[in-house]
C-alpha cells in the first residue's frame, strides 16, 4: 500500500487530525452486531484483506508520522510513559526485532533492516532515521531498545513477563491510552491490572483469557478489538493529564457531537516473544469522528443502536456517562430503523 | 494449535553420545534461520513412521543465540511406542523431519537471584539451554548432574567448558548422590530450584523442598512422560460423532488425531494441561499418567489428559 502521510496533523491544541475517505473505509469497526457485550473475542492475527488494518502484522497508516511526533511530545513532558524493569531487557530486544522485521518486510518502501549476525542497520525513511547497532548491546542505541523502536511505531506496547502461572506487565511504552497508566500499573499481574473492568470478572472472562495467553505460541499471534469514545481526536487521554481532557466530556451537545465525539477503537495484538518467553501486547488506537462515521450509512445505524442500548455499567466504565445521550441524539436521524447486514464491512 | 505451522528440517549431524543417547542437529530445509528461543524450551518433532505419525517433545539444548541449527538429544526408551526407536534406528544425516515452533514450559524465573539446576540422566537437556541463558545474563547458578556411571554423562565437555566450577557431577556407580537436604537448606532468599530427571527424583525433590518450606513459585520441574502402552479400548467422540479404536501402543491423543479430530496441546507429555478433556460417559476406569490433574479430578473420573492417559473400559465417551 502506498501511504500518503499527513505529517502536520495534531492530536492536541487545534486538533487538525482527520481521516481521508480511504482511512474511513478501512476503519476497524468493532461491532459485528447492533448490540455490544464483552466476549473473549480473540482470533488468530493472520494477514487480513488487502488494505485493511490487519493486512500486515503491524499497521502503518496515513497518521504514522504525526503520531510518532505526538509520542515524542508526550515523552518530552513525561518520560515515565516508558517503563522497563531491569529483568525485561531480553524482552525489549525481542520487541525491537519483532517491530523492525515486520515493518521492513511489509513496508520495504519505508523501512529497511540489514542483519549481519549481531550487526544490524536500520533505516526509517518517513522519520529520516538511520542507525547501526549491535543486537543485544543497549549501549549501541540512543535509548533502551524498546523505547527506541516504539518511538517509531504507532500504538502502545506493553511487555509482560510470564512466571508463576501469571503475566506481569513489566515494561512498555504507553502514550496513547484510554485512561490508564503504565507508570501506575507496572509490576502488576494480569488480574490486578484488569481489576477495574466491570462485569467481566464475574463472567470468568479473565480466567479464560489468562489461561489462553499462558499457552500463546511463538509464530501464532492473536488479536482482538476493544473500543471506547474520546472527545476531540486526542490520543493521550491518560490519568496524568486528566485535567486537560476530562472537562471536555461536559461540553458535548447534539449540535457539536459530530465533530467532537470520536469512536476510539483499539486493535490489540499479542505475540509470544522468543528469547524472553514473554508476551508483548500492542494497543493500536484508531479514531473516527461521528461526522466521519455517518458517511457510512450502515455504521451510523449500528453505532446508534449500540450506544443507545449499552449496559449502564459499561457506559460508566468507558467514561461515556456525560455525553452518551448527546451522541445518540446526533446519530438518531441517521438511523431509519432498516436492518444492518451482518459483519462490520461498510456494505 | 494446529500443525500447520511446522518447520521442515533436515538432520545435519548425528552422534551417539552415551550408550543410550543420540544427539541430533537439525537445520531448516530452506536454509533460513530457525526461530529464537529461551532456555528450557522444547520442540515437538513430527516423525512419519511407517503407517503412523509420532509427535514427541524434545528439549532444545543448543545455544539460544545460535540459530543455524537446533540441537536435541534422544534417549532410547525401552518401553518406547516407537518415537525414540524411530529417532535412533531410522534417522540419519539427511533425514527430513517436521518440527513445531519452540514452547517453554520450564522457563527460568527472570527475577531469580540465584538458580540451582538439578539434572538426572537425559534430564540434562533443558538445563543445557538454561545454562546458556544464565551465562549470557551473568546470573549466579549451580548445576548438579546425576548419572548412573561415567559413560552415561552426556554433554560433559560442554558443561565443563561453560560451567566449570559451577558444575557438580554425581555417579550412582560410585554411591554418590545429590544431597538435596543440604542444597535446599542453605540457599539465599530469591533462589530458584529447577529439576529435570526421572519421576522418582522429581518426587523426592518436590517433597523435600516443600518440607524445607520452599514456596511453590520457586520450585520448577519438567518431566515429559512418554505415553505408556496398555490395553486396546474404544472411544466415542460426542461432538465430532466419531468412533475411535485405540490400539495398545498408540496414545489416546494420537488415535484421536489419526481419526481427523484436532485437540489443542502444547507438551504431549502430561504437563501443560492443554489437552485436558471432559469425560461424558465411562463404564470402566481411567488410567491417569499425567502430572497435571489434581487428585480430586483423577478420582472424579470426569476428566482425562489424552496425551498420556488411557482407559480400561468397554465404553468411553469424550466431549470432543
Amino acid at each position: 500500500m502506498n501511504v500518503a502521510f499527513k505529517p502536520d496533523e495534531t492530536f492536541r491544541g487545534d486538533f487538525t487530525f482527520r481521516n481521508t475517505p480511504e482511512a474511513i473505509r478501512r476503519f476497524p469497526l468493532p461491532f459485528p452486531e447492533d448490540k455490544y457485550m464483552y466476549s473473549v473475542n480473540i482470533e488468530a492475527h493472520r494477514p487480513g484483506p488487502l488494505g485493511s488494518v490487519v493486512e500486515f502484522a503491524i499497521d502503518v497508516d496515513e497518521h504514522y508520522v504525526a503520531e510518532c511526533r505526538e509520542r515524542a511530545l508526550v515523552l518530552q513532558e513525561d518520560p515515565l510513559r516508558f517503563q522497563a524493569l531491569p529483568h525485561m531487557m531480553s524482552a525489549q530486544w525481542d520487541c525491537l526485532e519483532l517491530i523492525m522485521e515486520s515493518l521492513a518486510r511489509d513496508y520495504p518502501q519505508h523501512f529497511t533492516l540489514d542483519r549481519q549476525g549481531s550487526q544490524w542497520a536500520w533505516t526509517n525513511r518517513p522519520l529520516g532515521i538511520q542507525q547501526s547497532f549491535t543486537f543485544g548491546d543497549p549501549a549501541t542505541l540512543p535509548q533502551q531498545p524498546l523505547e527506541y523502536i516504539t518511538r517509531q511505531v504507532q500504538g502502545d506496547w506493553v511487555v509482560m513477563d510470564q512466571r508463576e502461572g501469571d503475566l506481569w506487565a513489566e515494561a512498555g511504552m504507553v502514550t496513547t491510552q484510554a485512561d490508564w497508566s503504565l507508570n501506575f500499573d507496572v509490576g502488576m499481574s494480569f488480574k490486578e491490572w484488569h481489576g477495574p473492568v466491570p462485569l467481566a470478572h464475574e463472567m470468568g472472562v479473565f480466567d479464560r483469557a489468562l489461561k489462553y495467553l499462558l499457552g500463546l505460541r511463538l509464530n501464532e499471534p492473536v488479536r482482538r478489538l476493544n473500543w471506547t469514545m474520546t472527545i476531540n481526536p486526542r490520543l493521550d487521554t491518560s490519568p496524568e493529564t486528566y485535567h486537560r481532557w476530562g472537562p471536555d466530556r461536559a461540553t458535548i451537545t447534539p449540535q457539536n457531537a459530530g465533530d467532537k465525539a470520536h469512536l476510539r477503537v483499539e486493535l490489540q495484538g499479542l505475540w509470544r516473544l522468543p528469547r524472553s518467553n514473554g508476551i508483548v501486547f500492542s494497543v493500536r488506537g484508531y479514531l473516527i469522528s461521528m461526522r466521519e462515521l455517518v458517511t457510512v450509512p450502515k455504521w451510523a445505524r449500528r453505532v446508534h443502536r449500540v450506544l443507545r442500548d449499552l449496559h449502564p455499567a459499561l457506559v460508566d466504565y468507558k467514561g461515556l456517562t456525560r455525553y452518551r445521550d448527546a451522541v445518540v441524539e446526533y446519530l438518531a436521524p441517521f438511523d431509519d430503523g432498516s436492518p444492518t447486514s451482518p459483519g462490520t464491512a461498510p456494505e | 494449535m494446529s500443525h500447520a505451522d511446522t518447520i521442515p528440517v533436515r538432520v545435519v549431524a548425528v552422534e551417539q553420545v552415551t550408550p543410550q543417547i543420540k544427539h541430533f542437529k537439525l537445520a531448516a530445509v530452506d536454509g533460513s534461520r530457525l526461530p529464537a528461543f529461551s532456555g528450557g524450551s522444547h520442540i515437538i518433532v513430527v516423525m512419519n513412521d511407517v503407517g503412523r505419525v509420532h509427535r514427541n517433545p524434545y528439549s532444545l539444548l543448543g545455544v539460544p543465540a545460535q540459530l543455524e541449527t537446533y540441537e536435541i538429544a534422544v534417549r532410547r526408551m525401552e518401553q518406547s511406542r516407537g518415537g525414540s526407536h524411530f529417532m535412533h534406528d531410522s534417522v540419519s544425516v539427511g533425514t527430513t523431519l517436521e518440527i513445531a515452533h519452540p514452547v517453554n514450559l520450564f522457563g527460568l524465573s527472570k527475577i531469580g537471584r540465584k538458580h540451582i539446576l538439578i539434572a538426572g540422566g537425559v534430564g540434562i537437556t533443558p538445563i543445557l539451554g538454561q545454562m546458556e541463558d544464565l551465562h549470557q545474563d551473568g546470573v549466579p547458578y549451580e548445576i548438579h548432574y546425576s548419572v548412573r556411571a561415567p559413560e552415561h554423562a552426556a554433554f560433559l565437555s560442554r558443561l565443563q567448558q561453560r560451567a566449570a566450577d559451577r558444575l557438580k557431577l554425581y555417579y550412582d556407580s560410585s554411591g554418590h548422590a545429590i544431597d538435596f537436604d543440604g542444597l535446599l537448606s542453605t540457599q539465599p532468599l530469591g533462589t530458584h530450584f529447577y529439576v529435570c530427571g526421572p519421576a522418582g527424583m522429581i518426587e523426592v525433590v518436590l517433597a523435600k523442598a516443600r518440607a524445607w518450606g520452599w514456596p511453590e513459585s520457586h520450585i520448577h520441574w519438567e518431566q515429559f512422560s512418554a505415553p505408556p502402552a496398555g490395553e486396546a479400548f474404544d472411544v466415542h467422540l460426542a461432538k465430532s460423532r466419531v468412533d475411535v479404536h485405540v490400539v495398545p501402543d498408540q496414545s489416546l491423543l494420537e488415535s484421536i488425531e489419526a481419526a481427523g479430530v484436532e485437540v489443542p496441546y502444547l507438551c504431549r507429555g502430561g504437563v501443560c494441561g492443554f489437552c485436558r478433556t471432559d469425560v461424558l460417559e465411562l463404564d470402566g476406569e481411567l488410567i491417569h499418567n499425567d502430572h497435571y490433574l489434581s487428585d480430586e479430578e483423577r478420582a472424579s473420573g470426569r476428566v482425562i489428559m489424552p496425551c498420556v492417559s488411557r482407559a480400561r473400559c468397554k465404553k468411553l465417551v469424550l466431549d470432543l
